[in-house]
């Protein structure tokens, strides 16, 4: 990797501050970031650390909400998010233990993978991503593959999860990553049903409203019966084509209703 | 190059290092603790888990730097001084939970990891928690009977499946 200056502010004013420089990048807990820098697909000229800032680290809940801190590993998620089982069993299953000590759920919504497992959990929630200059609601949030609506230099400082009456998270593994073949994150509210799917699309996370509406009208894996995602715009790789994880959106999609 | 300082088996060491300095690269090259391996360099492997402030982390895939303070734990310091094994060291030894010994040193880590957080776990929770930890040699099987019995449980039901 390229070498760089290091910076870990201790407050996000400092972070703002050292993110306004020439090439400066966020890192949090370096879980993508790192090895992607290792194959020189990333060359900043300074990494600013956000770990080390206080204010963005732990889980908290009020008003309904499961508060995440920016810089928050999936580790302590996964132990802390207690009042949101589907939320803290989506954090305790990603990666491996050594990964999720260190990967942040600010980190991977900042990156939006499109197969991370975190994109699934703040849609599929209806979150709403905090940052250093306004809030954004998760549909307003993911942009397409590696995309949001992050200005450069913005920071996520917290994500609201609301907590629905009943969620579950359902991951097909691709084995060898761990990311997501098809992850499918289903969550019932009183005023309706949100299913978010990661994994599956060119386009990232997407809402896949036609369920959305079955389930609404009837919260069961019968409901289901029929629906379709089209392979069109789905990701084609050597880990499964197009047609396959269109296939698994309907299924991963049942077993998270079965399961909720 | 910028002094890191932090506390590695409870000495407290120094040294200067590159922002891009790996914390796998201070302990190997700048402090001499050459039992933390480098397999994949990708964050696949594990065989380069060591504990930061209590937990375990890949240290292939954090800088030197971000531990900049930290408390961190390596496989040079699970024996006792007088180089008795600890329980899980032993058990590897007593349950041939190594052929190459190439991962070893982070399953020893990983499995202290596991064990501090939960004591008495089943096989399922074990052969689990070890999925950041390839082994190319064993099979698993017999890394999983001597985590088992490290933890004190009965290994006479682990599966050779």
């Amino acid at each position: 990797m390229y070498n760089f200056d290091f910076v870990k502010p201790a407050t996000v004013a400092e972070a703002v501050e050292a993110l306004s420089g020439e090439e400066a990048q966020a890192l949090g807990g370096g879980q993508t970031l790192l090895p992607t820098m290792k194959q020189r697909l990333a060359s900043p000229a300074t990494l600013v650390s956000l770990t080390g800032i206080a204010d963005m680290q732990g889980v908290s809940q009020k008003d309904g909400a499961i508060c995440v801190g920016g810089a928050t590993p999936h580790a302590v998620v996964a132990a802390n998010a207690g009042g949101y089982p589907a939320l803290a069993a989506l954090a305790g299953g990603i990666g491996d233990p050594a990964v999720r000590n260190r990967g942040t759920a600010g980190g991977s919504l900042a990156n939006n993978d499109p197969s991370a497992c975190y994109p699934a959990a703040a849609l599929g929630s209806g979150a709403t991503i905090v940052t250093n200059t306004r809030e954004i609601a998760a549909d307003d949030y993911f942009e397409g593959m590696f995309t949001t609506a992050l200005n450069e230099g913005e920071i996520i400082t917290e994500v609201r999860f609301p907590i629905p009456e009943k969620a579950n998270y359902q991951k097909f593994e691709q084995p060898a990553s761990r990311f997501a073949l098809v992850g499918v994150f289903v969550a019932k509210f009183a005023d309706g049903v949100r299913v978010a799917v990661t994994g599956a699309s060119e386009d990232g996370v997407f809402r896949w409203a036609e369920a959305e509406a079955a389930l609404s009208a009837d919260f069961s894996p019968a409901a289901l019966d029929g629906l379709t995602v089209p392979a069109d715009g789905m990701i084609s790789d050597l880990h499964g084509t197009g047609a396959y994880r269109a296939h698994l959106v309907g299924v991963m999609t049942k077993r998270a209703v079965a399961a909720a | 190059m910028t002094k890191v300082e932090m506390t590695v088996n409870g000495k407290s060491v120094s040294g200067d290092v590159e922002g891009r300095t790996l914390l796998v690269q201070f302990l190997r090259d700048g402090l001499g603790l050459t039992g933390t391996h480098v397999g994949c360099d990708t964050s696949q492997c594990g065989a380069c888990v060591v504990h930061v402030n209590g937990v375990a982390v890949k240290s292939c895939t954090m800088l030197a730097l971000e531990a900049d303070g930290a408390d961190v734990s390596t496989i040079e310091g699970q024996a006792a001084p007088d180089g008795t094994l600890n329980v899980i060291q032993q058990a590897f030894q007593d349950h041939h939970g190594l052929q190459c010994g190439f991962c070893t040193p982070g399953m020893v880590m990983s499995a202290a990891a596991l064990l501090k957080d939960n004591p008495k776990p089943t096989e399922a929770e074990i052969r689990h928690y070890l999925e950041g930890n390839i082994c190319r040699c064993t099979g698993y099987h017999n890394i999983v009977k001597a985590i088992m019995a490290a933890s004190g449980q009965d290994v006479g039901a682990v599966a050779a499946e």
